[in-house]
């Protein structure tokens, strides 16, 4: 009889916990710092991080934000596993075939990095025979495929793994984005390293910038993730996030 | 499901079996190369060469694959010292890393399936080979290793069989074998179910391949009057 009103009991919290309002799910990567990263006590943190509980908060709304292979990251929210991505994912057309994006929250355009002293440079005739590290699944694995095929590309997890490559020598350069690699040059690899050449920002193959993916089955997210984006933008919320990581604006012209 | 897409991939899919052949042939050689006398030096009677076989054996079996991995491609590549030395030709290129990872943990598990083996011949087909005057490596080669072998050959296909599925780690550090093709492959079409299926498949037809190898081998080392 106890563990049958007990059993009661658990059921009803267990359904309790379910009729209230379901918290938005958000996805990001945590291994693109400072966008998005863990810090040493194990919490998310970065300036997507940060974008997404300014949201959540001009929403209203209880958000969970929770890490995600980035390879995994569309396949997981057409699955239904989380209600949208906040990872610094470049709005393609390619992607928008399979998700929803909302307006781009920045744009950084793409830069390659090599050893000091390299003639190396995104020039097909350049990038001749040299080993380029990029991370799989990204606008910039695209762009070296299409736009530089000379180039034997290696594919990574990461960007801290082909980063960890450039250091170690395996690599004669690396294509990533801009901000991202700006920050890794001011952290550690600035006194061996620098960048080559002007950031890439053509559409074609970078994107429109970085935007929000929410599921094709979402409309009703995806303009509420909009609104609430116009609005941060606009009442210096955005601006403030930008100065807090960034010495540059990286607000899309 | 798109099947189409799928047939469309199978030649880059096959390249990367090809990768996945290699490496999967070149570890399982030299993983027995490492196995056999590993497995003898588990049972010599010298301590020293004993506790040296122990702790390979211990280590390799006792920390994940993927982390043994990791800690030769990108581990290593952290000592300047080593960046700088010959060994850098060898260790710079992710297929030896691979490689030297795959040998040495399918050695560790293979030692102790033929230390079994070879425990599991009787002592007294021993004593009668070294009574009527055979050396102690004749013995071994005639009496023991051919029984040895035959007992542990079902534990060692599983191994193999074993080996071939966590080959796909390789993708781990670039290489592009059936799953980093396959990755790569669902990262470009936004069709992971596709992809990861047709990978699927042909590891399962790789290890079956295998597992048919393995129970040839089997009949043909059992003696013909013990077969039922």
């Amino acid at each position: 009889m106890k563990l049958k009103i007990f059993a009661a009991f658990a059921l009803a919290a267990v359904l309790g916990q379910a009729a209230q309002a379901d918290p938005i799910r958000i996805a990001t990567e945590g291994a693109y710092p400072p966008f998005n990263y863990i810090d040493e006590s194990g919490e998310l943190k970065g300036f997507d991080v940060d974008i997404a509980k300014a949201l959540c908060e001009e929403m209203n709304a209880e958000c969970e934000i929770v890490a995600q292979a980035w390879d995994g990251m569309i396949p997981g929210l057409r699955a239904g596993k989380y209600d949208a991505i906040v990872a610094s994912m470049s709005i393609t057309e390619k992607r928008k075939q399979a998700v929803n994006f909302t307006r781009p929250y920045y744009q950084a355009g793409a830069i390659l990095v090599a050893p000091k002293g390299s003639d190396i440079a995104l020039d097909p005739e350049k990038l001749k025979g040299k080993t380029i590290g990029v991370q799989r699944a990204t606008t910039y694995a695209n762009l070296l495929r299409e736009k530089y095929p000379q180039a034997e590309i290696k594919t990574y997890d990461t960007v801290e793994n082909h980063n960890l490559d450039l250091k170690a020598g395996r690599l004669d350069g690396v294509v990533a984005q801009r901000v991202f690699m700006y920050n890794w040059l001011k952290e550690e690899g600035g006194d061996a390293f620098e960048f080559k050449g002007e950031p890439v920002l053509d559409e074609k193959y970078i994107g429109e910038g970085a935007g929000i993916a929410v599921d094709k089955s979402n409309p009703e997210l995806l303009e509420r993730l909009d609104t609430a984006l116009a609005t941060i933008m606009e009442n210096g919320t955005y601006d403030a996030l930008n100065d807090k990581y960034f010495p540059f604006s990286i607000r899309k012209e | 499901m798109n099947v189409e897409l799928m047939i469309d991939s199978l030649p880059a899919l096959l390249s990367g079996l090809v990768v996945t052949l290699k490496l999967v042939a070149a570890a399982l050689v030299v993983g027995f190369v490492i196995a056999l006398p590993t497995a003898l030096a588990r049972i010599s009677r010298h301590a020293v060469l004993r506790g040296l076989a122990l702790g390979y054996v211990f280590f390799f079996r006792g920390t994940p694959l993927l982390v043994q991995i990791f800690l030769i491609y990108y581990g290593f590549a952290q000592f300047e010292a080593l960046r700088e030395s010959p060994f850098w030709t060898i260790l710079r290129e992710p297929y030896w890393c691979a490689l030297i990872a795959f040998s040495l943990n399918t050695g560790a598990y293979s030692a102790e399936v033929f230390r079994g083996g070879i425990q599991s011949v009787p002592h007294g087909q021993v004593e009668a080979a070294r009574a009527i005057g055979m050396s102690a490596a004749t013995v071994f080669r005639r009496i023991v290793w051919p029984q040895a072998l035959r007992q542990a050959l079902p534990a060692y296909g599983n191994e193999m069989i074993l080996l071939v599925k966590a080959s796909s780690l390789a993708s781990t550090v670039t290489l592009m074998d059936i799953t980093g093709v396959a990755r790569t492959l669902a990262a470009q079409t936004y069709m992971p179910i596709e992809m990861f299926t047709a990978a699927a498949a042909i590891y399962l037809a790789l290890t079956y391949a295998m597992s048919w190898g393995i129970i040839l081998l089997e009949r043909k080392l059992t003696p013909k009057e013990t077969r039922l």
